[in-house]
C-alpha cells in the first residue's frame, strides 16, 4: 500500500468528498465552534436532542483538510443515538480506531478538533465535562 | 534589484556547505521549501559553536578570569557583527534578545506601557506576522490606546492612501511593519511609512525578521526607531534575536526584563539600572547562540546580500511563472519584481494540509497553514495557503520537484 493509500484510504476521502450529517442544524439545541490554532482550520457542531440527554441529531459544518472534514462526518455518524454523558466521556481512541490510520501529532489535532468541538457544545447544553486538552479560556484581548 | 555587476552565487556549490542536504529521506534528499519558517545551518556556524563551547566559553560580562575574557570578547564581537549587517550607528543599540518576537514584547511593554494611553493610535498593518500583531493589539488593550490597521489591495500591498484617514482618530504613537510579509513576500514601503510616522510624532517599528536574511537592511536608510531581527532565519542558531533601537529612545525607556546584568547597583531600597545595551539584558544571555549568529551573518555577509537577494529573484521568478501557468492554482500576492523569495498558492478544492502531506511523499517540504497571519487570512478568504520559500541554497531543480509534485497532488485528491 502506497503512503497515499495508507492515509487518505478510501473511506476517509469518501468521507471528505461526501460528508454526512453537514450543515448546521436550525433549530438546534446546542452548537460550539472551534479553531485549530495550528492551521486556522474551524469547525461548527450542532446538536439536537430527542428524549432527554439523547443526541437525536447532529450536524457540522467547517473548513479544514481531509483528516479533518472526514474525522467529523465520521464522528457524526458515531454519536447519533448516545447519550451526552456518553459522547462526553467518549475516548478519543475510538474515534481513531474508526479512522483507522496512523497519524503524526500534527494531523492528530486534525482528527480530533470536531470531537473537542461536539464536546464544548454538549458541555455548554448539558454541563458535561469538557475535554481535558480544551479547559477553560486562558483570557483573551478584546478591544473596545 | 541589485545591480548587474552583482557576481551570481553558486547554489550548487554553497550546498555542501549544509550536512542536511546529504540526508536522505524516504530514499532521497528534501527539497527544502520552508527556509521563511526557518534556515538550514551551514557546518562553518555548526564549527563555530563548538569551537566556542571547547575553547572560549564561561558566563559573560562576569568573571576576571582569562576564560570568561574570552567569552565576552566572543559575545561582544557577535554584537559588533549585527550592528555591521544592520548598518547601525552603535553596538550600544543593539540588544541580543531570545527572538524577533521577544524583540517586538521589548518595545511593546518597554516603551508602550508607558507612552501610550487613551487617544493615542497603534497602527499595525494587515499582512503583520502575529509577533508584530498581538503584542501591540495586547498593550493597546492594556493601555487604552486605538489599534488600527493598514489595509492592503489584492495584490497583497499596503494601501496607504489610508495613512491620511488614520491620522485623524488620533494621536498616532507607533507605526509597526514588517520590511518583507512572511507569508505574500511583499517587499513593503517602510523608508515612506516611517516618514509618515515622524511627521505623525510616531515611533516606527520594523520587523526584519523576514528581511535581513535575504537583502540589505539599513536602519539609518530605512529611518526606523526600533529594528527586529532573528538569528534562525539567517543560517544561525535559533534561541537569540537581536533588537536594534535609536539610542536615545532606548535611554529613556524602562527596562524589560529584571534581574542580574539590567542593573548598576542593588540595594534594598533603591535599584539602578545598567546602561545599553545591558540595561535590556537580564539573566545569562544565549551566549554560544549570539556567537553563532555572528558567525551566521558572517557566512551570509561573505556570499553577499546582494547576490542572494538575486538568486532569490531568480527562483521566485521561476516558481511563479510555472505556478501561474497552472490553472488550478491561484498564486497570492504581489508581482514578481516586487516581492522577496516566498510564493504562498492554493490549489483549487484541496486544503493546504493535505497539499503539503502529499508534497512531503514526493520529498518536498513546504510550509502549510496560516503562518502567524490569521488577519491576512482573513483578508485573502481562505483559512490558509500552501507558502514555498527560497534561501541561498535552494536550486531550480527543487522547484521543479515542488510542481511535479503539484501535478501528483491533484491527480490523487482533485
Amino acid at each position: 500500500m502506497s503512503e497515499f493509500e495508507q492515509l487518505y484510504r478510501e473511506v476517509i476521502l469518501d468521507h471528505y468528498k461526501a460528508p454526512r450529517n453537514h450543515g448546521v442544524l436550525e433549530p438546534h439545541d446546542a452548537i460550539a465552534e472551534g479553531q485549530n490554532p495550528l492551521c486556522g482550520d474551524e469547525v461548527t457542531v450542532s446538536v439536537r436532542f430527542g428524549d432527554g440527554d439523547v443526541i437525536e441529531d447532529v450536524g457540522f459544518e467547517g473548513r479544514g483538510c481531509a483528516i479533518s472534514q472526514a474525522a467529523t462526518s465520521m464522528l457524526t455518524d458515531l454519536v447519533k443515538g448516545r447519550t451526552a454523558a456518553e459522547v462526553s466521556a467518549m475516548p478519543k481512541d475510538e474515534l481513531l480506531d474508526e479512522i483507522g490510520i496512523p497519524l503524526t501529532p500534527v494531523r492528530l489535532k486534525c482528527a480530533l478538533l470536531g470531537l473537542g468541538v461536539l464536546k464544548v457544545a454538549l458541555h455548554k447544553a448539558k454541563g458535561t465535562p469538557l475535554p481535558e486538552e480544551w479547559g477553560t479560556s486562558a483570557g483573551e484581548i478584546t478591544l473596545s | 534589484m541589485a545591480s548587474t555587476t552583482v557576481p551570481a552565487l553558486d547554489a550548487h556549490r554553497l550546498r555542501a556547505d549544509f550536512a542536511v542536504f546529504e540526508e536522505l529521506i524516504g530514499g532521497r534528499p528534501v527539497a527544502y521549501l520552508d527556509s521563511a519558517s526557518s534556515t538550514q545551518k551551514p557546518r562553518q556556524v555548526l564549527d563555530r559553536m563548538r569551537t566556542f563551547y571547547e575553547h572560549e566559553y564561561a558566563n559573560v560580562h562576569r568573571g576576571v578570569y582569562r576564560l570568561s575574557e574570552r567569552a565576552t570578547e566572543g559575545f561582544e564581537a557577535a554584537r559588533r557583527t549585527v550592528a555591521g549587517l544592520l548598518n547601525a550607528p552603535s553596538e550600544r543599540e543593539v540588544v541580543f534578545t531570545r527572538s524577533a518576537t521577544e524583540a517586538i514584547n521589548l518595545i511593546a511593554y518597554a516603551w508602550g506601557l508607558d507612552n501610550l494611553g487613551p487617544g493615542d493610535v497603534v497602527v499595525i498593518t494587515e499582512l503583520e506576522h502575529h509577533a508584530n500583531f498581538v503584542p501591540w493589539q495586547y498593550i493597546a488593550q492594556r493601555t487604552g490606546a486605538s489599534f488600527r490597521h493598514i489595509p492592503i489591495d489584492d495584490h497583497g500591498e499596503l494601501q496607504l492612501d489610508a495613512l491620511d484617514g488614520l491620522a485623524r482618530e488620533g494621536r498616532i504613537k507607533v507605526v509597526a511593519n514588517n520590511l518583507v510579509s512572511n507569508t505574500l513576500g511583499t517587499i513593503n514601503p517602510v523608508e515612506t511609512l516611517a516618514a509618515w510616522a515622524h511627521d505623525q510624532g510616531a515611533i516606527m517599528v520594523v520587523d526584519a525578521a523576514q528581511a535581513a536574511p535575504h537583502r540589505v537592511v539599513d536602519v539609518q536608510a530605512l529611518g526606523a526607531d526600533f529594528v527586529a531581527i532573528s538569528s534562525h532565519k539567517l543560517c544561525g542558531p535559533s534561541g537569540v534575536g537581536a533588537l536594534w533601537g535609536r539610542r536615545e529612545i532606548l535611554e529613556a525607556m524602562s527596562p524589560f526584563n529584571l534581574g542580574g546584568e539590567m542593573i548598576r547597583s542593588v540595594g534594598l531600597d533603591r535599584t539602578t539600572f545598567n546602561e545599553l545595551p545591558h540595561k535590556f539584558e537580564a539573566g545569562t544571555p544565549a551566549i554560544a547562540e549570539a556567537v553563532g549568529f555572528g558567525a551566521a551573518i558572517d557566512y551570509v555577509t561573505d556570499i553577499g546580500l546582494e547576490a542572494i537577494e538575486r538568486h532569490e529573484h531568480a527562483l521566485v521568478e521561476q516558481a511563479m511563472t510555472a505556478l501561474e501557468e497552472i490553472p488550478w492554482i491561484r498564486v497570492f500576492g504581489p508581482p514578481v519584481d516586487r516581492r522577496a523569495g516566498i510564493v504562498s498558492f492554493d490549489v483549487e478544492g484541496i486544503h493546504p494540509h493535505d497539499v503539503a502531506q502529499i508534497l512531503d511523499w514526493e520529498g518536498v517540504a513546504v510550509r502549510a497553514g496560516h503562518h502567524c497571519t490569521q488577519p491576512l487570512m482573513t483578508r485573502l478568504g481562505v483559512a490558509a495557503t500552501t507558502r514555498a520559500s527560497f534561501y541561498l541554497y535552494s536550486i531550480p531543480e527543487e522547484i521543479d520537484r515542488l510542481v511535479a509534485g503539484l501535478h501528483k497532488v491533484k491527480a490523487s485528491l482533485g
